[in-house]
């Protein structure tokens, strides 16, 4: 794995975005060459997307040729409703670059049938080629998208459950109230983004520290379903300095020594 | 050499609906993009071609040299979807930077064209950092330009127009055509004539007719002709009806509560859904809040009109804190704001007492929009100087002259109110005042796209109804 800190939740925003501007713009998407991008929602990913509308309206990058599929949604929940995914991605990303609807694929949460719709969507992926990057957070739990622990690591998408722990954290959205938070989730299996060509999880916050030492110095764990990218051959973590107070000095010193190589991949192509 | 296939293309795509196709025509491949709004951009490998090419619906088949094949669109509509971008809306009562998006005349929800629909936007509109706030509604003015509502002129329709298309330069996407004090005859004659109609490019929509009068008092009857005026017999429709004749058209009465049998009055109105409001009155806090609780709801030019406010009875002022306001119910106010009828600093009593009650209309009478100088009007002389109309030889003001941009910039310097504020007084109060904000006086989704682009200002720069621009500066 490349293990990227950053002094704060800023300059990892700002890293992230530049990589996946530098990625695409390599990959040099067009009309029969579409760049598969997964995408992740919550607060970790938001500095980054505010970035990369940023560069799309410096004319940096175009989504036109890009093809998105995110990682989960709630089930039951109104698309409209304000904390829905497909709200958060539309008012934080979609409305605000150049990607057409027929590009960019949510989970549907009120789908008649959710196994067919869950089926349907690893489908779209293999129709799509495969995705290229995926982008993630980890829970503190060290789950990544609605994998909670005890999630098989070869899991495709499907229906879960969603762990107490996850109710409670979410329930800010719902205005405290544990009865408004849905219970259950569409999300990509563990499986399903280990597919991905390269993976990258974003990881800010002390509250994230214990998930992160979990996940990278410790055992591949169901428990910590994040664990599972250490058998992925191109995995990127990029973290903020709060987010590795629970690893060795010396990890973080080997990482910390390399930032050299790691930032070339980000400079102005 | 493209032309041949190029053209079948073409007369191809003209039968068909599709977004993005692959023109093979060996040895070159053309790749084609169809948006909704029927503009056709080939690129070639070589150079682009525009063709602008009509619907296109159905399902596309291979023909010889040409393949292709697209998901139909599953639109709701076909018609053309217009972004304005780099702009500010007044949207939650609040300016935000957000993009307006408008299909078929209303105000369209993006997200749900997005989702629902795979839609984007066929075209964008720069609008450079402006403000974007809904069209204004002037629910009291009497005329303008040389033209008198209130005369049974031998082309009111035409007066009703050329006014119409003439407030579109203020802002002004709808309004209620007033007519004051007249004898009845005059009310049989003009009332049919104002038709209710929507606005578009020949001018402002009429939402309806205000009649201001007869039914109102002697003592604060203003410059209304005092041997018209009327009392009730027994308030019922007959009596309506005898002096006004019709009562479709009509989208307003004011009346004076205290006049005996209002009550039957306000009640026959109320439940036609006509807005009765109280003005030109003598009565006391009690008596306008009895006509309250039998459904009226505005008052007419505060302040002018009525009993002065005094601490022991307010009178109608005393409506704007009232106790006795049926709950849910609001009662709106109107108020001319341009810096004459009212002092600044009653201005600023009544905003502060009652912020989302606030109505600015102009009162303009026909004097409105004509040049300073003097000027013959009817049976009158006026002299127009700045926003001062008096009667020729006096320093009698002969009505307000000011137009409603002019009042909203006025009513945020004098109120020190926000501008967000300022414009929903000219917007949605009017709006909700009428019973129609589901449809006018915002920027939801679903609502008529009547709305104005303004700078910084508050200067009207363009004026759009039903998503057209009708006026620009």
């Amino acid at each position: 794995m490349k293990l990227i800190i950053l002094d704060d939740y800023e300059q990892v925003s700002e890293w992230t975005a530049k990589y996946i501007r530098n990625r695409i713009k390599k990959f040099n998407p067009g009309p029969d060459r579409f760049f598969t991008l997964g995408l992740p929602t919550g607060s970790t990913p938001l500095g980054c997307y505010k970035k990369l509308i940023e560069y799309h309206k410096k004319g940096e990058i175009s989504f036109q040729y890009v093809k998105t599929f995110n990682m989960d949604e709630y089930v039951g929940l109104p698309r409209d409703h304000p904390e829905s995914y497909h709200s958060f991605m539309w008012n934080n990303f979609f409305k605000h670059i150049d990607i057409r609807a027929e590009n960019a694929h949510i989970l549907d949460g009120n789908a008649s049938n959710l196994e067919k719709e869950c089926q349907d969507f690893e489908a779209k992926i293999k129709a799509a080629g495969g995705i290229e990057l995926f982008v993630g957070g980890i829970g503190p739990d060290g789950h990544i998208a609605f994998n909670e622990p005890g999630s098989s690591l070869v899991s495709r998408t499907r229906v879960k459950t969603l762990a107490m722990d996850t109710i409670l954290a979410n329930a800010r959205f719902f205005d405290g109230d544990l009865s408004k938070v849905p219970t259950m989730a569409l999300t990509v299996g563990v499986g399903t983004v280990m597919d991905a060509r390269e993976v990258m999880i974003l990881i800010t916050g002390s509250h994230k520290a214990f998930a992160l030492y979990k996940a990278i110095e410790e055992g591949v764990n169901h428990m910590w379903t994040v664990s599972a990218f250490q058998q992925h051959p191109q995995t990127v973590f990029v973290c903020d300095e709060d987010a590795t107070q629970e690893l060795r000095v010396k990890t973080v010193k080997y990482f910390k020594g390399i930032m050299d190589v790691h930032n070339k991949m980000v400079e102005e192509p | 050499m493209y032309s041949y296939s190029f053209l079948s293309f073409v007369s191809a795509v003209l039968a068909h609906d599709w977004s993005t196709c692959i023109l093979a025509t060996p040895p070159h491949q053309l790749t084609v993009r169809v948006t909704r709004c029927t503009d056709f951009l080939a690129n070639t490998n070589e150079r682009s071609i525009r063709v602008r090419v009509c619907e296109l619906k159905g399902v596309f088949k291979c023909r010889g040299g040409i393949s292709g094949e697209m998901p139909s669109n599953k639109s709701v509509s076909d018609a053309p979807i217009t972004q304005f971008v780099n702009c500010r809306i007044l949207k939650d009562h609040k300016l935000q930077w957000e993009d307006l998006w408008v299909r078929e005349g209303k105000i369209l929800n993006p997200e749900k064209l997005f989702f629902d629909e795979e839609g984007f936007a066929d075209h964008k509109v720069d609008c450079e950092d402006k403000i974007i706030a809904p069209g204004f509604i002037d629910v009291q003015i009497n005329g303008g330009y040389g033209i008198d509502f209130s005369q049974a002129s031998s082309d009111i329709r035409g007066g009703v127009a050329l006014v119409a298309k003439k407030i579109l330069e203020h802002g002004v996407t709808s309004f209620c055509p007033t007519l004051v004090t007249s004898p009845s005859d005059i009310y049989h004659k003009v009332i049919p004539e104002l038709r209710v109609q929507d606005g578009g490019p020949e001018g402002a929509g009429v939402l309806g007719i205000h009649l201001e009068g007869p039914f109102i008092s002697e003592e604060k009857r203003g410059a209304h002709p005092p041997k018209f005026l009327r009392t009730f017999k027994a308030g019922g429709l007959a009596d309506l009806m005898e002096i006004y004749g019709h009562l479709d058209n009509v989208a307003m009465v004011t009346l004076a509560p205290e006049l005996a049998n209002s009550a039957a009055a306000i009640h026959e109105l109320s439940g036609r859904g006509i807005a009765v409001s109280l003005g030109h009155s003598m009565a006391d806090l009690s008596q306008a809040e009895e006509a309250v609780q039998h459904g009226a709801k505005f008052i007419t030019h505060l302040f002018n009109a009525m009993l002065p406010f005094h601490h022991r009875d307010p009178g109608i002022v005393g409506l704007l804190t009232s106790d006795r306001v049926p709950p849910g119910r609001t009662v709106y106010y109107g108020m001319i704001a341009d810096g004459i009828h009212t002092h600044p600093a009653a201005l600023r009593i009544a905003h502060r007492a009652h912020p989302a009650g606030l109505v600015l209309v102009t009162d303009a009478v026909m004097a409105m929009g004509l040049p300073p100088g003097r000027h013959t009007l009817g049976q009158q002389q006026i002299d127009i100087q700045g926003l001062h109309a008096y009667l020729t030889g006096t320093t009698t003001l002969s009505g307000s002259i000011a137009t409603m941009d002019m009042c909203v910039r006025h009513f945020r310097e004098a109120s020190g109110c926000t501008v967000e504020a300022a414009l929903e007084a000219a917007s949605l109060h009017p709006a909700q005042m009428l019973g129609i904000s589901h449809r006018k006086g915002t920027l939801e989704y679903g609502t008529d796209a009547d709305f104005v682009v303004l700078d910084d200002t508050l200067t009207v720069r363009e004026t759009y109804i039903a998503g057209q621009q009708v006026w620009r500066k």
